[in-house]
């Protein structure tokens, strides 16, 4: 299975059309099959992201907010949207992998401070 | 300590922040959500609980560009920021906002935090485009099911920034919408440059419109810039483009290609940012095939075409662009006349319109001129719509065929037309029947067919020379 996070920073970026860095990893069992992988993208949009999503054969997808066009898209190429997450994407990785992470989910980590440190 | 504080004020004065029709969000310094009014909440989809304590830009989801970055800036420099972005909500809806940001202080006067107020712009878009809508139909009238459809393009049209070829008879009002379609678009408070092309003869047409620089020809003393200068930023339109010669037609393509060109024996390029609308009454995929207007340039313009259908084949406009008319010479030559006959009505049904909304607007205001009552009859309407049309295509259903045409006949037979008044070619007409009137009361005689005309013998022999009756 291969996971694709859109991310900003050490989080999950809070908008899907303005995520410029995208981590991609693929698991078995719960377990990472290699290290993930992390791009960098030249250009910030939606579409890009989508067609980057099909390329890479991703399962799942996991985002901040994502406008409900990009979302059916994505649903209708048969991929998992997890949208409005919150969080630190390491922990949100783990929660993914585990098949424990819902829409809308606010993981711990997200203030200022821990933002900063 | 300053949280703290903050937060005790917000307290207070959470009701009252509930009380505003905007979103509006307390920061604190670390950029954290404090608080949420009611109305944010319904928009993010975030209730207060969920969202405080949480990097703001995590739940307002801006597009005020990475980590707050503005926010950040207000709170350092203190100076108030107003701009126009949007919000993704947790329900995937991204809603258009105006954010006004601007920085709190404690009763020392120390920066205590950041106040995000989210002005919900999604009605005021909706109510822009209604208004545009309504600019494009308030100067062009139209109630048929054809002018809908070109309204309904109209306003699509407005919003993009493509070329726009306009195609349609004369008269029917292209001009109009060219400027409908200008004033709609984004470019409205640019400036709107109309350009005959068929006005000019080529060498001037291309100083005109690329401008030239100083003694570039014989009387150049000075630079000028051109319309498509004048036009920058705003839109140029091109009326008459089946009438552009074909070296001008190869500069236009590469204005339209590169949006650059050199001025009138210039050599620095001049790049402008415009906007074309063309119109032509020609049919530019017949002139194409003739050879008169190159392929390259029609397919160019034509990335969007909007048709302008002749009067004759908009169902019900007629009478309603009459009544307009009607009331609008009224007014302004202080006449009372209120209406039309129903036999004048049904005429004017009938009638084909060759000249369009330009010719019915001149036939409202011939009667409103001669009418001496208050409706206008028959007899009120000019002279030359009871004429044969000479347009053969018109022949067979036009005027002509109207049952009142032959009761008219006679009292038009010799009626002097008023200039202008007739069709193209109908004067011709006129005149030819004036002159065989003449020779067969005079057996032939061209002195005395002269003195019936009232002409010079010479002018009888030139007219008839002129129109082959010799």
């Amino acid at each position: 299975m291969k996971i694709m996070i859109t991310t900003r920073g050490d989080f999950v970026s809070p908008r899907f059309d303005s995520s410029s860095e995208v981590l991609i990893a693929s698991y078995y069992d719960q377990q990472l099959m290699e290290e993930p992988r992390s791009l960098l993208l030249s250009n910030v949009s939606a579409e890009i992201l989508c067609d980057l999503a099909l390329k890479e054969n991703v399962a799942i997808v996991v985002c901040g907010g994502i406008e409900e066009e990009h979302y059916q898209f994505l649903t209708w190429k048969k991929i998992v949207v997890i949208d409005s997450v919150i969080g630190p994407h390491e922990a949100v990785l783990e929660l993914g992998m585990k098949n424990r992470l819902e829409p809308g989910i606010i993981l711990p980590g997200v203030t200022s401070k821990e933002v900063a440190s | 300590m300053k949280i703290e504080s903050v937060l005790q004020s917000v307290s207070v004065f959470g009701e009252l922040l509930n009380g505003i029709p905007h979103g509006i969000a307390i920061l604190g310094t670390d950029l954290c959500i404090l608080t949420m009014n009611r109305y944010l909440e319904a928009m993010t989809g975030y209730s207060t609980d969920e969202a405080r304590g949480v990097y703001g830009d995590f739940i307002l989801r801006t597009n005020l560009g990475i980590k707050n970055q503005i926010c950040a800036e207000v709170l350092k420099s203190g100076e108030s920021v107003s701009i126009d972005g949007n919000i993704i909500n947790r329900r995937r809806k991204k809603i258009p906002v105006h954010f006004t940001i601007s920085r709190l202080h404690d009763g020392e006067g120390q920066p205590s935090g950041v106040l995000f107020v989210l002005e919900d712009s999604s009605v005021v878009k909706v109510e822009e485009l209604s208004h545009r809508e309504q600019s494009i139909r308030s100067k062009i009238l139209g109630h048929s099911s054809q002018m809908e459809n070109v309204f309904e393009l109209m306003t699509v049209l407005a919003r993009t920034d493509a070329s726009v070829l306009i195609t349609g008879e004369t008269g029917t009002g292209k001009d109009l919408m060219a400027e409908a379609l200008h004033k709609s678009s984004q470019r409205a408070r640019q400036p709107f440059i109309k350009v005959n092309c068929g006005a000019l003869p080529e060498a001037l047409l291309e100083s005109e419109l690329f401008g030239h620089v100083k003694g570039a020809f014989t009387g150049a003393v000075n630079e000028t810039a051109g319309m498509f200068r004048l036009a920058h930023l705003g839109t140029i339109f091109l009326t008459e483009i089946g009438d552009l010669s074909l070296p001008l037609q190869v500069k236009l393509l590469s204005v339209l290609d590169d949006k650059e060109f050199f001025p009138v024996g210039g050599s620095k390029k001049v790049k402008v940012d415009v906007r074309i609308i063309a119109a032509t009454h020609r049919s530019l995929r017949e002139e194409v095939q003739q050879g008169r207007f190159r392929e390259d340039l029609f397919y160019r313009l034509n990335v969007l075409c909007l048709h302008s259908p002749p009067l004759r084949e908009r169902d019900g406009d007629i009478r309603l662009l009459l009544d307009h008319f009607l009331r609008q010479f009224n007014a302004k030559l202080g006449r009372e006349v209120t209406d039309f006959s129903p036999e004048a009505i049904d005429f004017l049904n009938q009638y084909r319109y060759p000249g369009n909304v330009r010719e019915l607007r001149n036939i409202a205001e011939y009667s409103a001129n001669i009418c001496q009552g208050r409706v206008v009859e028959v007899k009120d309407l000019p002279a030359y719509l009871f004429r044969p049309a000479v347009n053969p295509e018109m022949k067979s259903s036009s005027a002509m065929s109207h049952p009142l045409v032959q009761r008219e006949e006679a009292v038009a037979a010799r009626v002097t037309v008023p200039a202008g008044g007739t069709t193209p070619g109908g004067w011709v007409d006129v005149e030819k029947e004036m002159i065989l009137d003449a020779l067969r009361s005079s057996g032939g005689n061209r002195s005395k067919a002269s003195e019936i005309l009232g002409w010079g013998r010479t002018t009888l022999w030139r007219k008839l020379k002129k129109y082959k009756m010799a």
